[in-house]
């Protein structure tokens, strides 16, 4: 069995800022575990820009911004290895993955998981109806037409408007694809304002909220889709049931950390964010084993997936150095109108950022972070919407030795 | 009059109010930009709509089929379907290099095309 100071699982944005940190701060004995044939994660097909703004101060296209972190890795030789799936780690941090070769085992001091999300398929959402040809998640027609050069199909329904399914509304008008609508379950849109405006809005492609599908049919290949309105609940309402016909269904209903391997090793899940519960050092609950980026709560955007890396390499550097981390035994814990805490654990010790979403669109509104009865921290806003992850700052030194938190909207 | 705008520079998409002359030359109040880039961005949007766009061109004789492109600089809104069909003309031949302008002023525009993704010459193992 080969021995390593920290094996980093996931080539992807998260993966290559650890890997450049953990180097920067003096660890050698890296190995990055890569399952695709090159670096670059999900970036390599997102081709459109807007990354970067604030991790380079600029706006880059995704596979530009991934360059930029292998670039970095390559020139401090960090060793990676891809087309290498990872099977199983185990609570003693035992490695084990596929490759060409065979099975290869290791031993990692530390572990630090960056395997990013997935997407939420047909089979999620349960639509009845037939099985046919040209039903795709956003990210498979994304990878068909910016990595393959194949057009998934001409007339095209969206579900869902999450981000991505919205740029590939647009990428497909681009190629000349009709795109016909977007619809969403939600009375409000998933994906960020300005998608709405680049990506619909300047193609004249109609968003409809509170509309879902409720049927799909076709033989071999899609021929159409029937969309209901939907009530307070959820619910198709009956008398609203409207005919698209398409030969493409697009899903952008959701993103999941991937988290397999968490589980296999036993980690504790979160079940809000379907990541880790990790304290503010990104260390799951077994020592040594790290989470960040998508594995951990989706983001919204890489850049923040990028810093979150770099801030867990810190505390994995002093963990394999064999520096204690201070113990977080302090709760936090999501209220009303709140969802999606990360960390969940703190040590009160030092300055925190936490991260969290609002439940619905807000304005003008104030998060509120409580502490055996007092304010820890506030956070003020004009707008908030589900899309964008919040970060509230905790000062060092706001917060009391012991007392769980409860962050809300006030 | 009254017109709302969401401002695309930043994941902000901040709701920009802009009250103008029905000309749209002058402008007399912009409001709800958190930043002054917000500011700008509705002033060309009133008088001068421009976008960006990233698409990819045919690779011959690489590891990949495609290399990503970008625009330097937004172009005129009305101009993009045409901008498209410019870099659908090119084919590249492996190996690529991010970075290569592979068209001059687009159309006109002032706007260069930037390859964004390297190809390596090869057998394709995408």
């Amino acid at each position: 069995m080969m021995e390593k100071d920290v094996i980093i699982i996931g080539g992807g944005p998260a993966g290559l800022a650890a890997a450049v940190e953990l180097r920067k701060k003096g660890i050698e004995d890296i190995l990055i575990l890569e399952r695709e044939a090159s670096l670059g994660g999900i970036l390599r097909q997102c081709i459109h820009d807007g990354f970067g703004l604030t991790r380079f101060g600029e706006t880059l296209s995704g596979p530009e911004y991934a360059r930029r972190f292998i670039d970095e890795a390559e020139a401090l030789h960090i060793p990676y290895a891809v087309d290498t799936m990872v099977l199983h780690i185990s609570p003693d941090k035992t490695v084990t993955a596929a490759c060409r070769d065979g099975l290869k085992v290791w031993k990692a001091k530390a572990i630090m998981l960056a395997m990013g999300c997935r997407e939420r398929s047909r089979g999620a959402l349960g639509i009845p109806g037939e099985r046919p040809a040209g039903v795709f998640t956003a990210g498979t027609a994304q990878a068909y037409i910016n990595m393959y050069n194949r057009m998934p199909g001409k007339e095209v329904v969206i579900l869902g408007s999450g981000d991505i399914g919205m740029i590939m509304a647009r990428r497909m008008t681009l190629e000349g694809a009709r795109v016909k609508a977007v619809f969403e379950i939600m009375p409000y849109a998933s994906g960020l304002p300005r998608n709405i405006q680049q990506c619909l809005h300047d193609y004249g492609i109609p968003l409809y909220l509170s509309h879902t599908i409720t049927e799909i049919k076709g033989g071999s290949r899609l021929q159409g889709v029937v969309v209901s309105e939907v009530d307070g609940h959820m619910r198709p309402i009956a008398g609203t049931e409207k005919e698209y016909s398409c030969d493409t269904l697009i899903l952008s209903v959701g993103l999941i950390p991937e988290n397999e391997l968490s589980e296999g090793a036993g980690l504790t899940l979160d079940e809000q964010t379907k990541g880790a519960v990790v304290d503010e050092h990104f260390q799951t609950d077994i020592p040594g084993v790290f989470a960040a980026g998508n594995v951990l709560h989706v983001h919204d955007l890489v850049d923040f997936v990028s810093m979150e890396a770099e801030q867990l390499a810190d505390c994995a550097a002093s963990y394999i150095r064999g520096r204690a981390l201070a113990p977080c035994t302090i709760r936090v814990a999501a209220g009303s109108g709140v969802g999606n805490l990360v960390p969940q654990r703190l040590s009160g010790t030092e300055a925190v950022t936490l991260s969290c979403r609002v439940r619905s669109p807000q304005r003008d509104g104030t998060l509120v972070v409580m502490q055996n009865g007092r304010e820890a921290a506030v956070h003020a806003f004009k707008r908030a919407v589900p899309a964008e992850m919040l970060h509230i700052r905790i000062a060092a030194g706001a917060l009391q030795r012991q007392g769980d938190l409860e962050v809300s909207m006030k | 009059m009254m017109q709302t705008y969401t401002c695309i520079i930043c994941p902000n998409g901040c709701e920009l109010q802009v009250d103008m002359m029905k000309d749209r030359r002058t402008i007399k109040k912009i409001e709800g930009n958190l930043c002054p880039k917000g500011a700008e961005y509705a002033r060309q949007e009133v008088q001068d709509p421009r976008r960006t766009i990233a698409t990819s061109v045919l690779v011959q004789g690489g590891v990949l089929p495609l290399a990503s492109v970008r625009l330097s600089k937004a172009v005129p809104k009305n101009q993009i379907f045409d901008v498209m069909g410019a870099i659908k003309k090119i084919t590249l031949q492996a190996p690529v290099q991010a970075g290569s302008v592979i068209l001059f002023n687009v159309l006109d525009s002032g706007s260069d095309v930037i390859v964004t993704r390297s190809v390596k010459a090869g057998g394709q193992n995408v």
